[in-house]
């Protein structure tokens, strides 16, 4: 047996909210249904929400069913789809930093959804994630901007699954010791079953998904190696 | 192999396990020669820090031969003798360049969870729940070590395991407690809990310059123990008024510094620790804090209280008018080992300190779960644990 088949413990972030809000909901509703009085039951219906997200992991939220056009342009211009900011300082030379994204096929190594990124010759590339069930999308994306040790934009090709663009900067902070990398990643909201697929990969809080990934990126590039801990259960 | 694990609240077994491999480039693998049970894995014990799982590997004092090394783990080779410090660190982030070792920002795989309740992530730490990375512990026969060639100090054979275990937290970190006093000719020190870091606090605090250290106690062992070895004045809580003597001592003007080396569990007989007994049995509450309380309002004007004991929540009735009123320092946290344990092994090759001084039991791995229990009810005196893997009872 392998290290990997022993060691493979991942706790889900999404999992403790929803038992948290399981857990918040089950309360409320205990109280209310306790007191019998107009205020218990406002209590107790005030859990409807919170049990909703714990059993669905979704909030309740009105009807979100159409469809999105698969252009960049016109699914993610101005404040349309769904907009992602993280960043994160390293204390690695700026243009090691931009070398290692510059080499999209990296991107894989701390983005844990992808599961494969191929470039070709003209500034096109191919990429793959693979979900929870097995199921892979792939997309074609173009990289539309590109400056050395500053800034690297794509976004997804007409045609693909995924509509989606991003951006990363790199900006040399703290007088030249360290380097700072800002994601800025916008996508299209679900629609359709591709849609909720595509959710699935970027979580339930996308902005905490681009954090980890951002943090492995960072633990790869500094300490070298993406720290891991067994798990003894 | 063979391995102490928490199964829940006062529940502690030992447990056939899977022995651990090597899963990065820059680990290594231990053979335990010898551990230790730590006063701050009675809070483990007791069920005080959350994200423990059932099953947990215990225990982050640990000491012993190498016997695998990863393949950029070019510092360390097979067989070299090591002290394996508690808290895990990768030497080349912001924090660790720093010297704020055990604050290292990619050692905790699980950061996010400590970032949920603290907004910032300290660095993993060995057996020590799964918000501080759920790295198995090193009360087993093995133990896997994460960036092995930055943390393990290779020790001389001329000193035995029990001189040189404590290098692993508890000597550091009653050096920090010390250090952190800025101690200058002619202070007073009072140190509340004379437990092991406790005592490395009182020894600490005369190795770099104290005139006079103060021990607080009520366990007449501990206090002997202070005395006898740490050469302190001591005094117990349960027949003197703490602040009342504290203040006669020192000719009304109150210690210099101040070291809280109890932490969120703590004893007292005044009405505040009774009222924290009581928030903290309904779950009201998170620290029973009253070392803490009793040590700011015992420190002079512009002294600095310095806190080594383990605080995990929200503390209630905390005096910070007293502490902003009389204008302290508070410096706390986990002890930045790598810091540290190179200058304290040279401290003992010199023979300026013999930490094996606190040990009261030795054990065999089999025998860790009663002696958790004892350890925590203090029966039997027991001070400090100590046990060796190899051996199922000990002899």
């Amino acid at each position: 047996m392998d290290a990997e088949q022993i060691y493979d413990g991942r706790t889900s972030l999404s999992d403790a909210e929803n038992w948290l809000a399981l857990g918040s909901g089950a309360l409320l509703l205990l109280v209310g249904v306790s007191r019998r009085s107009l205020v218990g039951a406002l209590v107790a219906a005030s859990s409807a929400p919170l049990l909703y997200r714990g059993i669905t992991g979704r909030w309740p939220a009105l009807g979100n069913g159409f469809t999105q056009p698969d252009s960049t342009k016109t699914a993610l211009s101005g404040n349309r789809g769904v907009h992602v900011r993280e960043s994160i300082r390293l204390e690695v030379p700026l243009p090691e930093v931009y070398g290692f994204w510059r080499r999209l096929e990296h991107l894989p190594r701390f983005m844990t959804h992808l599961d494969r990124v191929s470039e070709r010759s003209d500034n096109t590339s191919h990429w793959v994630a693979v979900g929870p069930a097995g199921l892979a999308v792939e997309w074609d994306a173009e990289i539309i901007n590109q400056v050395e040790n500053k800034l690297i934009a794509w976004r997804s090709l007409p045609g693909s699954d995924v509509v989606t663009a991003g951006s990363v900067s790199f900006a040399s902070v703290r007088a030249g010791r360290s380097t700072a990398v800002s994601v800025h990643l916008q996508y299209a909201p679900p629609a359709g079953k591709t849609g909720a697929f595509i959710a699935s990969l970027f979580g339930r809080e996308p902005s905490q998904t681009i954090r980890e990934d951002l943090r492995r990126f960072k633990q790869l590039l500094e300490a070298g190696e993406i720290p891991r801990a067994a798990t003894t259960a | 192999m063979r391995a102490v694990c928490w199964e829940g609240t006062e529940k502690v077994q030992v447990e056939t396990v899977p022995d651990p491999v090597i899963l990065n480039p820059r680990d290594a693998i231990i053979k335990v020669t010898t551990t230790a049970i730590c006063g701050s894995d009675l809070h483990l014990y007791n069920g005080y820090i959350p994200t423990m799982h059932k099953g947990d590997v215990l225990g982050h004092e640990f000491m012993g031969e190498v016997v695998e090394v990863g393949k950029e783990n070019t510092r360390l080779r097979v067989g070299d003798r090591v002290v394996v410090p508690f808290t895990i660190a990768c030497g080349r982030c912001y924090f660790c360049k720093e010297q704020l070792w055990s604050l290292c920002d990619n050692s905790n795989p699980n950061a996010w969870m400590a970032e949920k309740l603290y907004g910032y992530s300290g660095s993993g730490l060995f057996g020590y729940s799964h918000m501080y990375g759920g790295y198995p512990g090193g009360q087993a026969e093995y133990a896997r070590v994460p960036f092995a060639d930055i943390g393990p100090l290779k020790v001389p054979d001329t000193l035995t395991d029990e001189q040189v275990l404590f290098l692993s937290d508890i000597f550091p970190t009653g050096y920090m407690a010390a250090e952190n006093c800025q101690i200058k000719p002619g202070d007073t020190v009072a140190v509340w809990g004379c437990g092991p870091v406790g005592q490395f606090a009182i020894k600490s605090a005369y190795l770099l310059g104290a005139e006079r250290v103060i021990a607080i106690d009520r366990f007449a062992e501990r206090l002997e123990l202070a005395s006898s070895q740490g050469a302190a004045e001591t005094l117990n809580y349960e027949d003197v008024d703490v602040l009342d003597a504290l203040r006669h001592m020192t000719f009304g003007q109150g210690p210099d510094a101040c070291i809280d080396a109890v932490g969120l569990e703590s004893h007292g007989t005044t009405i505040d620790a009774w009222y924290d007994r009581a928030k903290t049995s309904m779950y009201m509450a998170t620290d029973r804090p009253h070392a803490l309380r009793q040590a700011i309002s015992a420190c002079r004007k512009g002294g600095t209280v310095s806190i080594p004991g383990v605080y995990g929540g929200w503390l209630d009735k905390f005096p910070l008018g007293a502490a902003f009123a009389k204008g302290l320092t508070l410096k706390m946290g986990q002890t930045h080992m790598h810091k540290y344990m190179p200058a304290l092994l040279e401290r003992i090759e010199r023979g300026e300190i013999d930490p094996s001084f606190i040990i009261t039991h030795r054990i065999g791995l089999e025998d860790a779960p009663a002696m958790y229990r004892t350890f925590r009810d203090k029966y039997d005196a027991c001070v400090k644990v100590v046990m060796k893997p190899g051996v199922a009872t000990y002899e």
